[in-house]
């Protein structure tokens, strides 16, 4: 039996490069069409909000899990010859818009209706307001809990493991495939992890604290 | 572009498999939703209780488990501890490990809630001469809880959708069911179409039930909105 | 002082020949680390009478009233209340002191998730120990007494302020405590509310109620009051029955304070 070893941990550490990798391929993506979510969601035309809520309430009633399997097998049903990396990046993506969607669409309602109607009196359009009067406040707002939940694209990363990607999580079944050391493995890719989540956790009490500050 | 013809048909044979997948879950997030409550609550209490180290044991782990992956955590409970010489069956694996995850995000929930009340509420019960336990049930704990009530079944449902990932460790639930089903009939993506809309369903069930126990145990918001 | 306002104040209560004042404030200091907030007050509170602590934002009233109910600990001097020394570390003496003391808040804090009645059966059942049914009786009666016998079933956010106060008021009264503590219960209300709550607290005054009030309202301190009570930097600068305080004032702090308009 080979003991676990420095090797290993290298290899852990290696593959964590992909889970930050697929960490920012999915707030990237998903930061983008969260924030087409979250303007829907306070849109004027109806059917835009009823749209856009509707796909939130969809998403977040649904496991990640289940719309990894469903990116994974809805891509090869297209015939496209799919790479996990797609599908995980596409899952991941979807997952991610709907809860920045939403957390967006909170900080945004946040801006005092004030805010709205002053602007509205000095004279900007709507795409006006939004740019240079709203969002810039709610983006402030917007910090701690984009932060926070970056924790959670993190940690959500270690599913793609199940269609085989080989991230940290996965890194470590295959170490432990041959290790048979299950404890110390996965004991290793949650230190690992925990290196990653921490400081964003840190940071985004770190921002909250200040904007409560700022108040 | 390809054509492709859906086919449900699979259902005919196997919804009752389905259905027990979702009673399974029902289950186990069920379970693990009462005993997460309850390691939430014990655990809010000495976080914000007088013994700095109970309560910094209490934090390590809230922050350990809140930034470590659900599913690397499941691989601990059922893979790491057999080898520490504590065999668990998946199902039992599965329940401490969504119980562990639970008390830990709920936990913080409720402390949010207890740091809410205000002083002078806790100095007026002192007025009155409630004693310190009095004032921690009363005036302290029952409000706190029944302020971030609406968190905490936020969080409860997320856990119940969570736990599909038990179908790792082949815990018996309705991912675990669904997997089943598509490796014998091979219409993968119908069938996880139909997993999705059976999640859906249950987390509106899950919604619904967490809500009428709130109305229950919290008269006010019942008779505040009538 | 005039005929008008003569007849406007209520008897003064004699204080009983021998008898124990039911409040001694000797020689009390208390700091917040290195501020000072009280410099060596002494104080006699009668059974029976209505004493005004008046005096600037920030001259210790609030701490002086939290040291007699042991919401502050003191730094020096002593309090006796009822005969008993008041120490925030010795459990039995605070135990005892909640049962005689009463205390009114400006914010009111009730407790917003408990109806009025539950607020006011709270203590009569968990401390007292009394029968649910007996503490509703009990309850209902207080509830009648402030005039909002209709309001049992509400939650305080149903309430205007003047009527949470009143329930706050209530809350108290039902413990049927010897003294009441009143820290400025009107300062947090409209103007067109006050009047209810000092209506309530006119009441128990002629009832016999003793009672200690930090207030800025000073018509109501001159016509009701038995004493009154300057205090300045942490000091009683000057006390004396209210004719004379607002007469007649010793001091140029005083005369200052009255002047302004408060
Ligand atoms: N808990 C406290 N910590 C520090 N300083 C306090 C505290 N409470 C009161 N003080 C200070 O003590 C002084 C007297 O306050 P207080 O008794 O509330 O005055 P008043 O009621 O006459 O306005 C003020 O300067 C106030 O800032
Ligand atoms: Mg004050």
């Amino acid at each position: 039996m080979i003991q676990f070893s420095s090797t290993h941990l290298i290899y852990l550490i290696e593959a964590a490069r992909w889970t930050v990798l697929l960490s920012v391929l999915a707030f990237i993506g998903g930061g983008a069409f969260g924030l087409v979510l979250a303007l829907g969601r306070v849109s004027q035309h109806k059917w835009l909000r009823w749209l856009s809520a509707a796909y939130i309430q969809i998403i977040q009633g649904t496991p990640l899990l289940v719309v990894l399997f469903l990116a994974y097998f809805g891509l090869s049903i297209l015939g496209l010859d799919i790479e996990p990396i797609i599908a995980a990046g596409l899952s991941l993506t979807v997952y991610t818009a709907a809860f920045l969607g939403e957390i967006w669409r909170g900080c945004i309602l946040s801006v005092p209706k004030t805010q709205w109607e002053a602007s509205n009196c000095i004279g900007l359009s709507r795409a006006q307001q939004y740019r240079y009067v709203i969002l810039p406040q709610a983006a402030r707002i917007a910090i701690p809990p984009t932060v926070g939940f970056m924790v959670q694209i993190v940690k959500n990363t270690s599913i793609t493991s199940i269609i085989g990607f080989v991230e940290l999580a996965r890194a470590g079944q295959i170490v432990n495939n041959s290790t048979f050391q299950p404890f110390i493995t996965f004991v290793f890719v949650a230190i690992i992890y925990f290196a990653m989540c921490y400081p964003l956790s840190l940071a985004s009490r770190h921002f909250e604290r200040k904007l409560n500050v700022g108040k | 572009m390809i054509s492709y013809t859906f086919d449900f048909s699979f259902l005919l044979t196997t919804w009752p498999a389905f259905m027990r997948g979702a009673w399974q879950t029902i289950l186990l997030a069920g379970s693990s939703i009462a005993f997460g409550f309850v390691l939430a609550l014990v655990c809010a209490i000495i976080r914000s209780g007088k013994s700095k180290l109970a309560a910094g044991l209490v934090g390590a782990y809230v922050e350990v488990i809140r930034n470590t992956p659900l599913l690397v955590q499941i691989f601990i409970v059922y893979f790491g501890l057999p080898s520490l010489g504590l065999r668990l069956s998946a199902e039992t694996a599965a329940v401490i490990a969504l119980v562990i995850n639970t008390g830990a995000y709920g936990s913080e929930i409720i402390r949010a809630g207890i740091d809410s009340i205000a002083k002078g509420q806790i100095e007026a019960a002192e007025c009155l001469g409630l004693n310190k336990l009095q004032i921690y049930w009363h005036i302290v704990l029952i409000p706190a809880v029944e302020r971030v009530y609406p968190a905490l079944s936020s969080q409860f449902v997320l856990l119940m959708l969570s736990s599909s990932i038990t179908s790792q460790i082949s815990a018996q639930e309705l991912t675990a069911e669904a997997n089943m089903i598509q490796s014998e009939t091979f219409r993968s993506f119908e069938v996880y179409l139909i997993v999705a809309a059976v999640y859906l369903a249950l987390s509106v069930l899950f919604r619904v039930v967490l809500w009428a126990i709130g109305e229950v145990a919290f008269v006010r918001r019942r008779k505040l909105r009538t | 002082m005039s005929v008008n306002e003569a007849a406007g104040t209520r008897p003064r209560n004699e204080a009983v020949p021998g008898a124990e004042p039911i409040i001694v404030v000797d020689n009390v200091s208390k700091s917040f680390g290195p501020l000072q907030v009280l410099h060596g007050v002494s104080l006699t509170i009668e059974r029976g009478t209505m004493v005004a602590i008046v005096g600037r934002s920030g001259s210790g009233k609030s701490t002086l009233l939290r040291c007699m109910n042991a919401l502050d600990e003191t730094n020096g001097g002593t309090i006796k209340v009822c005969g008993n020394a008041v120490a925030m570390s010795d459990r039995a003496s605070v135990k005892r002191l909640r049962t005689d003391v009463g205390m009114v808040f400006q914010s009111y804090n009730l407790f917003p998730h408990l109806t009025v009645l539950r607020n006011i059966t709270l203590a009569l059942t968990v401390v007292q120990k009394k029968a649910r049914v007996e503490a509703e009786k009990i309850a209902r009666d207080v509830l009648a007494l402030v005039g909002l016998a209709d309001k049992a079933e509400s939650y305080p956010e149903q309430l205007s302020g003047g009527q949470a106060q009143r329930v706050a008021i209530a809350r108290s009264l039902a413990l049927s405590p010897k003294v009441l503590l009143f820290d400025e219960v009107t300062s947090a209300l409209d103007p067109e509310l006050t009047g209810e709550v000092l209506k309530v607290m006119e009441d128990l005054a002629r009832q016999g109620m003793t009672m200690v009030l930090v207030t800025h309202e000073m018509a109501f301190a001159r016509r009701l009051a038995d004493i009154v009570v300057f205090m300045h930097q942490g000091k009683v600068w000057e006390a004396g029955p209210p004719a004379e305080i607002f007469a007649d004032p010793k001091t140029p702090e005083l005369r200052q304070f009255l002047s302004s308009g408060l």
